[in-house]
């Protein structure tokens, strides 16, 4: 019987296996999935090495759950919760804006706040977006081990509404400056990929090589393409990038040349062929502000391979490598070799912002954001002079406060050089939402317009600090809270890489052709809160308790009391004297060796106090015979 | 006989010019401290201000609703929406060169000086009434004696403008000279037997601060029963005394002794009055603060936002009392229990005090007043400046109270170690939270010695006139 069912169905197996082949066949877009390693050399003699992963799938509906290369872990995370765009980012270190760059696409798209920092944008009904993110943060903590999940709650983030940079109604934005980041994170992330790290570009991510860096973010984009078709779904476009800073391994030879560096001496590790699964995968070393020819050999500097591609930018050079021809027996190992020492800065945002606290004592402080001009800032070319004439810079700031930092708006305060500035002349723009005790956490958004000459601009804001419930204090209270960066960007100013050819085939340069919005994250901020004594609930209650005590019982015996009545008491009582009292009173007597005391009218206090014994006595006899009663009854049972 | 006359009324004239002497001296003294106030920053004391009566936070909430959001947005203000209206407006103007809120110190001192002068208006009532009782209890022999009687109205006012608490309050920008000045308006209103005036006062208490609310007990006792007097019984056995005498009869004063004591009028009608100017004035205060806050979710989150702040004490920043750190160290299990038994504690009393002293309604409001101020969720030394003046109001009755040195050295200790355990604490962070809590409890057990003593001293005081009295002798033989 079983053998007939088997021989019956296998050739229908067989069968619907092929009209699936036939089926996907039709489908003339396929995912795609394409890997890229740019390296760039930097002024103050390090590395950065920027990898970028680009995995697309194309609108369609005939695949329904079933990806080839696209992860399947996002795509049901995009489809649940209807994901529109959203951002991730792992960040440990903080991007050196003066040296590394601020106005370029790779810093204003990599250079992210320390910690754990999750934008998303969804479509759903503005009632639920909440609850999406809500839901898209414990998916994510799931996902990539991190504690995301603590973004769930409402005092940890935010709804942007222009000074994100992005003006969407239904996005959300939350940091965590104090998640820790380390390999348990990567894992996940390299998952994702078709081929992990096991082959290709992805190979070289050693582990202590990555995380001996200055600065290591790891960044996970996904957003949704629209196919513009009707009938068919979006496409999905996930991007994943990682970007770290290192500091080759030199010996100082004394002719301050820059430090030569290979891949293998960088990561310890070579490229030895390309992910199978990937369409392109290319090595790309960007090198800047040089005044040499692009040969790849001159006499500034050498590269061990040859590059099978040069391109011109305005300001740098970008030599392209395939890695398709390397394998086991002939690895990949892009070498630079300096001869010459060359000096050369990266080109700056238009502002340097920093933030500080002021102000000592855990009462209340002030928060202040420096912005400082850059020298570079006169070669700009992104000026607005639609100002009647008046060169002017914009600058957006966006800024979430936690509840405990309780912020007083009215002590906005903005000096442009020094000179405490009226609001109207510079503040442009401010949208504020105040936070709610243990409710929302506080966000600012300003536009300030800044005149081009300007040297320094300072906001300054006073704030008190909450005090929380013991409950509320994380293990090492007295570390302090962090106040997470703030966003400074530039919305008249745009980074691109400037190439004539087309790139369409270069995922990673085609996407710093866009221009991108130039910005920057400050500094996150440690406020010290005050601490109550963990050690002291009970204390606190007792004491506390019994000053109402007595406070309930004096108020109301003093009420209460009647001298004449309390006199007359006292007489009859010394008048009368029980049998039992008597009694008691002699067996007391007899147990202390002395002689009966006759209770007399002279002694009544004596006699009180020998009846308040022998009360008390009595009452301690039968309070502990009670409680000997219990103990053995509930014993028994 | 003429020129011991004279000699009186030039007394007489001497003693008011030496009270505007006093109170023009201590209004010059708040000028010349609000002109260093920059200096002093006693506005940040929490002492001084709390979460309800600071500045910065109406500044704040006038911030906010000039920014077209509600003013109770964020955890900020949680005043009243008038005083928002008529403060907020001072909070912004400035003058160059003088301490920012000029103005509004301004305000505060004429508020304290209003304060004072019903207060002293009170003080002299209740003069009156002491005497005209003494005399009627037979203590004093001709009317015009006034031998013993201290002018307490003077005192009361003197002590209030003198009283380094209030100073304090007043430069230190908290909004408690006017919450005070509200209370004492209803005090005197009912003194005065001005009802309308009474229910004003009243309402703008309860509006801006909620705990007055309490004092309608003894309002209306005041406006039923009349001043302060001692207890009935006395002057019965006064007039019973004085039956006997005619009739000199055992029998009949037997008789006059089993006989129901007659009731005291309650005059229904003044208090129906009360109760319906209380309506009329609620109805104004709701309409108008309905009206600001028309576009800001109404009076829904106003009361959520005063009274319910009030009374969940959601705000745990250090102040003098006792619940800021009680809240933060209790566990979440049992606060909404600790939060009904410590609010329950003011209302347990209200009635025994009520029925122990009701013919005494100004001090039963002094009372009320002091346990509102220990059991409040956010107290500050402006309330107590309040009870210590009403206090002085009885300096007649409570001249034999015990315990007062001791009392005057607590206060004195109190609030001298209490900013330095708060440096410790917060400025230094040598200390730790159970130094200034431990002042706090101090702080709350002098209040507490101070309430129960001051009760029993009039108790006792009653019970002195009972004695005292020549005729009660020879009631009891």
């Amino acid at each position: 019987m079983a053998r007939t069912v088997l021989t019956w169905w296998i050739p229908l197996l067989i069968l619907q296996s092929f009209l699936l082949a036939i089926a996907f066949g039709s489908n003339e877009v396929e995912e795609e999935f394409s890997e890229s390693l740019l390296l760039k050399p930097l002024p103050d003699r390090k590395v950065l090495a920027h990898f970028h992963f680009e995995n697309r799938a194309p609108p369609s509906n005939s695949h329904g759950r079933h990806h080839h290369l696209f992860p399947k872990a996002i795509s049901q995370l995009v489809k649940k919760f209807r994901v529109k765009e959203m951002e991730l980012s792992f960040t440990q270190g903080r991007w050196n804006h003066e040296h590394w760059g601020g106005y370029d696409s790779l810093s204003s798209m990599n250079a992210k706040p320390v910690g754990v920092e999750l934008w998303a944008v969804f479509d759903v009904p503005h009632a639920q977006v909440d609850t999406s993110w809500k839901n898209l943060t414990h998916a994510l903590s799931g996902l990539f081990c991190a504690s995301i999940n603590f973004l769930e709650s409402s005092t940890s983030y935010a709804a942007p509404t222009w000074g994100f940079g992005r003006s969407a109604d239904k996005l959300r934005y939350g940091s965590l400056p104090r998640e820790a980041v380390c390999t348990e994170n990567l894992t996940p992330w390299l998952k994702l990929l078709p081929c992990r790290d096991k082959d290709g570009i992805s190979a070289l991510m050693n582990r202590p090589s990555v995380y001996r860096g200055f600065y290591h973010s790891q960044r996970l984009h996904l957003s949704m393409v629209d196919s513009g078709e009707e009938g068919l779904g979006s496409g999905m476009l996930l991007e994943q990038s990682l970007t770290v800073v290192l500091q080759p391994d030199t010996v100082y030879d004394g002719k301050d040349l820059q430090p030569s560096w290979s891949l293998s001496s960088l990561f310890g590790r070579k490229v030895v062929g390309k992910c199978v699964l990937a369409k392109s995968s290319n090595v790309y070393l960007q090198m800047e502000g040089l005044a040499h020819q692009a040969l790849w050999k001159n006499e500034e500097f050498e590269l061990s391979t040859q590059p099978d591609r040069t391109l011109r930018e305005s300001s740098s050079f970008l030599y392209i490598f395939n890695i398709d021809k390397s394998s086991d027996s002939e690895p990949f190992d892009l070498g630079l070799t300096w001869k010459l020492p060359s000096k050369w800065s990266c080109k700056q945002a238009p502002l340097h912002a920093s933030r500080f606290l002021m102000g000592s004592g855990n009462e209340r402080g002030a928060i202040a954001i420096l912005l400082k001009a850059t020298e570079s800032q006169d070669k700009l070319s992104g000026r607005d002079l639609t100002n009647g004439g008046r060169c002017t810079i914009r600058a957006n700031v966006f800024q979430i406060f936690p509840w405990y930092v309780k912020v007083y708006y009215h002590t906005l305060q903005i000096f442009v050089d020094q000179q405490q500035n009226t609001s109207s002349e510079v503040l442009k723009k401010i949208n504020v939402s105040p936070s709610t005790d243990k409710m929302s956490s506080g966000m600012m958004e300003m536009m300030l317009e800044l005149p081009c000459e300007v040297k320094s601009a300072a906001i300054s804001i006073e704030y008190d600090k909450g005090f929380l419930h013991i409950d509320e204090y994380p293990p090492d209270a007295n570390q302090g809270f962090d106040i997470p960066s703030a966003l400074i960007s530039f919305p008249d100013h745009h980074a691109n890489l400037d190439f004539k050819e087309e790139l369409s085939t270069l995922p990673l340069l085609s996407k710093f052709k866009e221009k991108s919005l130039v910005r920057s994250y400050t500094e996150v901020l440690l406020v010290p809160l005050t601490t109550p004594d963990f050690s002291m609930p009970y204390n606190v209650i007792t004491i506390t308790c019994t000053v109402f005590a007595l406070y309930f019982g004096s108020l109301l015996n003093a009420l209460r009391r009647r001298i004449g009545e309390e006199e007359r008491f006292l007489k009859s009582k010394g008048k009368k004297t029980g049998g039992l009292k008597q009694l008691l009173s002699r067996f007391t007597a007899k147990i202390r060796g002395r002689p009966v005391e006759s209770p007399s009218s002279e002694s009544t206090a004596a006699a009180q106090s020998s009846v308040l014994s022998s009360k008390l006595l009595f009452k301690i006899i039968l309070v502990a015979g009670v409680a000997a009663a219990w103990q053995y009854f509930s014993t028994d049972k | 006989m003429t020129k011991d006359d004279g000699e009186t009324v030039e007394e007489q004239k001497k003693k008011p010019c030496r009270f505007w002497i006093w109170a023009l001296s201590s209004v010059l003294f708040r000028l010349i401290l609000i002109s260093f106030a920059g200096n002093l920053n006693l506005s940040s004391r929490p002492e001084v201000s709390t979460p309800l009566t600071s500045i910065r936070r109406l500044a704040e909430g006038y911030w906010l609703k000039q920014a077209s959001m509600s003013p109770y947005a964020g955890s900020m203000y949680h005043g009243s929406p008038l005083l928002l209206s008529l403060l907020g407006l001072l909070t912004v103007q400035r003058i160059k060169g003088q301490p920012s809120h000029l103005f509004c110190s301004l305000v505060f001192v004429i508020a304290d000086i209003l304060s004072a002068i019903l207060l002293r208006g009170i003080g002299h009532k209740l003069q009156m009434a002491y005497g005209l009782n003494a005399r009627l209890l037979g203590l004093l022999k001709s009317p015009t004696d006034k031998e013993g009687i201290l002018p307490s109205g003077d005192i009361a006012a003197l002590v209030y403008l003198w009283n380094p608490f209030t100073i304090v309050c007043c430069v230190g920008l908290s909004t408690s000279p006017i919450e005070n000045m509200a209370v004492i308006l209803a005090l005197n209103g009912a003194v005065t037997r001005r009802v309308p005036l009474a229910a004003f006062g009243l309402v703008m208490a309860t509006h801006l601060s909620l705990y007055p609310a309490i004092l309608t007990i003894p309002v209306i006792f005041l406006l039923g029963y009349g001043l302060d007097a001692p207890p009935l019984k006395l002057f019965l056995q006064t007039r019973n005394v004085e039956s006997d005498n005619r009739s000199s009869t055992s029998s009949a004063s037997k008789q006059a002794k089993s006989k129901p004591t007659a009731q005291l009028p309650f005059l229904w009608r003044t208090v129906v009055h009360f109760v319906f100017w209380v309506l009329v004035w609620s109805l104004c205060v709701l309409v108008l603060c309905g009206l600001s806050l028309s576009k800001h979710g109404g009076l829904e989150e106003m009361f959520k936002r005063t009274y319910g702040f009030i009374l969940s004490i959601e705000d745990l920043s250090p102040n003098i009392g006792v619940f800021w750190y009680f809240f933060a160290e209790v566990f979440d299990f049992f606060r909404s229990f600790f939060l009904i038994v410590f609010h329950v504690n003011i209302l347990f009393m209200l009635l025994p005090l009520a029925i122990r002293l009701k013919h005494r309604p100004c001090f039963l409001a002094f009372i009320y007043l002091a346990i509102s101020s220990l059991l409040k969720s956010y107290p500050s030394v402006g309330d107590s400046a309040l009870y210590l003046s009403l206090w002085a109001l009885f300096v007649n009755e409570l001249a034999d109270m015990k315990f007062s040195f001791f009392l005057f050295c607590g206060y004195l200790g109190v609030s001298l170690l209490s900013p330095v355990m708060h440096n410790l604490w917060i400025w230094r962070g040598t200390g730790n939270a159970n130094f200034y809590f431990g002042n706090a409890i101090g702080y709350a057990c002098f209040q507490i010695v101070f309430v129960v003593e001051s009760v029993s001293a009039m108790l006792n005081h009653d019970r002195a006139l009972k004695k005292c009295n020549p005729n009660h002798q020879k009631v009891k033989n």
